[in-house]
């Protein structure tokens, strides 16, 4: 193997790469040593090198120095330069002078948008409608998790959150799925919470990974960058790959396991029952640290592989084997992703996968699943519109929904908001606020209802993106411009290490997303934002305090904690001494702010020594009371949460399907007219979600929409590699070009998602071209699972035919004649 | 002589090297001074490893290549292999590079023209 981390390090030029300086000139350019992280887009923050020349950005590399990636940059980064100058950018505040889709603007000054939001705000009051009636968006894992609830205080409104992610299906329910029974959350270790990395004396390979429902190595999601995992690969780490479609993992597996789409649950069962049943899972962990193991081996005996080999369409000795070599591994840990968010059984995955991995001993070892939190426990989110407004209690909810178990999700519920979107119940959404997000082309499920009801229902939407985006022409009054990443201040604690990203160039009005909020609080809540006048005030405020609510003498009164299950009152705990317990993280010399700190004297980064900590729960780190154990009521792995019952959750899993996929299984006349599962959300290296389009380098790699098809398909079908064929069921249809790919089953497509064409009219009905090649036009909304969580949106069934010259475009039909399908406001 | 030796086996074609060398040398459009190659996904019909994937990318040295020549002379990785994410390209004398091969994976040894 050519991985040895080792020479790696001997063999950097440690004066040709600057060690330990943060800028430098070289060559006529000014280089700095920082972080990006969004925009544009990304879950990650690699060290790198900004090359830089009378204050645009001219090139970007990899800093070989930095712990977190090495220097290797993926193409995106890497083409940084292409898109932070790039002509289409939006250079000043905006206000729309057309009808909504027309895309047609007038130049404004910040301080007159200013004026337009504090007059739709009034306007809002006077109508007698709270402010809990505006809806504040935010696209995923990007730079503004943290900083958007603060919009939310800014306007009122604990309304916060993804628009129209039906199910709440994109990592909460891992999160809460895993926090129920072990009180944290568990990622695979590739070395990648110690600063020392590879070479920590500590750390070892995983001996069997299971790559679950994510394709890590294009996806980077959640903070974890798949490439992390090659060294072990390389070392000699197996790999079980649980996906319908083949994956670089799936092609180099010990086991491939193709499974029918939104069957995961059933394949996790049958694990357990082979690994209960054949006792060959650890005692030794079960007896010290789990509880409810006799509950849940009774439970499991129902699960045959046999059984579960009906349901997911894999051979009974393949499921048999992979469980087997999964619980004899030292240790195995699952790569899970976003599949385990997108199907009904999402909680019952989750719980299933956890307890497969807690039962084999691999929590929190090394190579295992190792418990993180964010980095120096700095947990701004959320919560902090629950910290800020009084009028928290009106956050929609699955209580809104009619479920009775207790609301556990941080964020409001998105089906619960879309009914008060098209229903006004329990009451109306009537302005929008989206930073950094562009729903249409990318989460928004049913995306031909999101237009009708977004475009009819809210009367006043404001956006702030860095560029123009279909969802903005569609629905905007008033567009931001944003700051992209080398044009802001910020820092970041999800994971390890906490970073700073240093601001290197500025973009004519651009703001960063902590400027617009510190520029909107001050207009409208200066009573709160008065702590905060710039942006270095709350990104240091952030570091020091996590964004804390202080008291009228200064004194923190109500602080994000540790999620505590215990807790009830949405991980908020009173929590006094929070600045004291970061004396780790104090600045090292007096008088200099963390920020600064952080950027100048430590490479932009800090490593915290908690989450580079092994078996944690053998050190009475993970409870509040100090005490050994996990942070569950009993201090056990609890396999069978009681907190799911609170939950309103069966605690002990099974699975279930969502409707079109029992009748694909059950009814072979459904089968014939739809014959396929759509395998939603292909990713691929060169875009984050609907971003990166306008690039010419990405373009130039990947230029169309992709639907992988079997070979006997495109036999069957009459299809050749490029065809443009469309994929189709009764809520509508969407284009996407063929590639013939033998990795995905007979009766599987994998189409791909976020695609708009920024080369095409902007005005509707094009919108340019957003809805043409969108998959969310044929999925829905309102069928979700347990706790209102999980929902199907990588299996729905579908058709394919080719696409003929002369048909109706999917723009031309949703934004002209009327959509695709009927359906009653506020129902499925 | 230098060289670049590729374990393609753990190639993820995930144009890292690509886009970082078109980046260095400013090439246009449709010029690469590495590109790669990719081949399968197949199942293998035949011989000892039938039934197995075989799913390789496998980057190659173009004439626009240089080998980095500035950048080494500066202390400086080649762009290509500073970016690999999979760890899959390493720089040197052909001589070293070659002792690497152990054939217990696949390797390749690019060896470009240079002055």
């Amino acid at each position: 193997m050519l991985f040895n981390y080792d020479e790696f390090l001997e063999s950097i030029d440690r004066e040709a790469y600057h060690e330990g300086e943060w800028r430098w000139e070289e060559d006529g350019y000014e280089v700095t040593r920082t972080y990006p992280y969004s925009a544009p887009g990304c879950h990650n923050s690699c060290g790198l090198l900004y090359y830089t020349k009378d204050g645009k950005l001219e090139r970007v590399e990899g800093d070989p120095l930095d712990p977190f990636a090495g220097g290797k940059l993926c193409m995106r980064c890497l083409d940084l330069p292409e898109v932070v100058n790039h002509p289409e950018r939006i250079k000043y505040p905006m206000k729309r002078v057309g009808e909504r889709g027309e895309n047609k603007w007038e130049r404004i000054t910040w301080d007159e948008a200013g004026e337009i939001i504090k007059a739709e705000l009034a306007k809002l009051d006077a109508q007698g409608y709270g402010r809990e009636s505006i809806f504040v968006g935010s696209g995923t894992g990007r730079n503004v998790i943290w900083q958007v609830p603060l919009i939310g205080v800014a306007l009122g409104t604990p309304n916060v959150g993804p628009l129209n992610l039906t199910g709440q299906s994109c990592y909460a329910p891992r999160v809460c799925g895993t926090a129920a029974p072990m009180g944290d959350y568990p990622i695979v270790d590739a070395s990648m919470t110690s600063p020392d990395r590879y070479a920590n004396v500590e750390w070892r390979k995983t001996d069997i990974l299971v790559v679950w429902g994510n394709e890590p190595l294009k996806s980077n999601a959640d903070g974890y960058i798949g490439h992390w995992l090659l060294p072990a690969i390389q070392m000699g780490t197996k790999i079980i790959s649980v996906d319908p479609v083949l994956t670089w993992w799936g092609a180099r597996a010990e086991y491939w396991l193709p499974v029918r789409p939104g069957t995961d649950c059933a394949m996790a069962l049958a694990w357990l029952n082979v690994i209960i049943s054949e006792d060959l899972y650890d005692h030794e962990f079960v007896d010290c640290w789990c509880a409810y193991f006799e509950e849940l081996a009774e439970h499991v005996k129902q699960f045959t592989p046999e059984w579960a080999a009906e349901i997911c369409g894999v051979p009974e000795e393949d499921i048999v084997g992979a469980a087997r070599l999964y619980a004899n591994a030292s240790p195995g840990a699952i790569q899970w992703g976003l599949a385990y968010d997108t199907q009904v059984a999402s909680m019952e995955l989750t719980l299933a996968a956890s307890d497969i991995m807690a039962i084999c001993g691999d929590i929190d070892v090394p190579g295992g699943a190792v418990l993180v939190h964010n980095s120096f426990e700095i947990n701004a989110g959320y919560a902090l519109t629950d910290m800020y407004l009084p009028n928290a209690d009106k956050k929609l909810t699955i209580r809104d929904l009619g479920y009775e178990g207790f609301p556990f999700m941080g964020s409001p519920d998105p089906d619960a908001v879309n009914i008060a979107m098209e229903a006004g119940k329990p009451y109306p959404i009537k302005m929008l606020w989206t930073q950094s997000s562009n729903a249409l082309s990318c989460m928004s499920f049913a995306a031909p209802r999101t237009y009708e009801t977004v475009k009819n229902a809210i009367d006043f939407c404001v956006y702030a993106d860095p560029f123009m985006t279909p969802s903005m022409v569609a629905f905007a009054d008033l567009v931001l411009p944003v700051a992209m990443t080398t044009e802001r201040n910020s820092a970041r604690t999800w994971w390890e290490p906490v970073r700073a990203m240093k601001k290197v160039t500025s973009f004519y009005e651009a703001k960063s997303d902590e400027e617009i909020i510190c520029w909107l609080g001050n207009l409208l809540s200066p009573e709160i934002f008065k702590r905060w006048p710039t942006a270095e005030d709350l990104i240091e405020d952030y570091l020091r305090t996590g964004l804390a609510a202080r008291g009228e003498d200064g004194e923190i009164v109500k602080a994000v904690f540790v999620a505590a299950l215990d807790d009830d009152d949405a991980g908020l705990n009173e929590r006094k001494d929070s600045e004291d317990e970061r004396t780790l993280f104090r600045a090292s010399e007096e008088g200099i702010a963390l920020f600064d700190d952080l950027v100048q004297n430590s490479c932009g980064h800090r490593y915290w020594d908690w989450n580079g900590t092994y078996r944690k729960y053998e050190k009475g780190l993970l409870r509040p009371d100090g005490k050994v154990g996990f942070n569950t009521i009993s201090g056990r792995i609890e396999l069978v949460p009681p907190t799911y019952r609170v939950w309103g959750i069966d605690p002990l899993p099974t699975h279930s399907e969502n409707i079109q996929s029992q009748k694909w299984f059950n009814d072979p006349e459904f089968r014939k007219e739809y014959p396929f599962y759509c395998v939603n959300g292909a990713r691929s290296y060169e875009f984050f979600h609907s971003e990166h389009r306008q690039l010419e380098t990405m373009r130039e790699f990947h230029p169309d929409p992709l639907v992988k098809i079997n070979p006997e398909t495109a036999k069957e079908y009459g299809l050749k590699d490029g065809d443009w064929i469309w994929i189709e069921n009764p809520d509508g249809r969407f284009k996407q070009r063929v590639k013939i790919f033998p990795g995905v089953s007979k009766w599987c497509v994998s189409a791909e998602h976020g695609w708009w064409f920024p080369e095409q009219p902007a005005e509707e009905p094009y919108l340019f071209g957003t809805f043409d090649s969108n998959p969310n036009n044929i999925t829905h909304v309102m069928e979700t699972g347990s706790g209102g969580v999980g929902a199907p949106r990588k299996n729905v069934c579908c058709k394919i035919y080719k696409v003929q010259e002369g048909d109706t475009m999917p723009g031309e039909q949703i934004t002209r004649l009327g959509g695709f399908r009927d359906y009653v406001a506020g129902e499925m | 002589m230098k060289g670049i030796l590729v374990n393609y086996e753990y190639c993820t074609g995930c144009h890292s090297c690509e886009v970082a060398c078109k980046k260095e040398l400013g090439l246009p459009k449709g010029e690469y001074g590495i590109k790669i190659d990719e081949f399968g996904p197949v199942k293998i019909t035949v011989g000892p490893k039938a039934g197995k994937w075989e799913w390789a990318f496998f980057p190659m040295v173009t004439k626009s290549c240089d080998l980095c020549e500035g950048r080494i002379a500066k202390g400086k990785m080649p762009m290509c292999v500073q970016h690999c994410q999979a760890w899959c390209l390493a720089y040197g004398e052909v001589e070293d590079l070659v002792r690497k091969v152990d054939g217990k994976t696949r390797y390749a040894l690019l060896v470009p023209e240079q002055s």
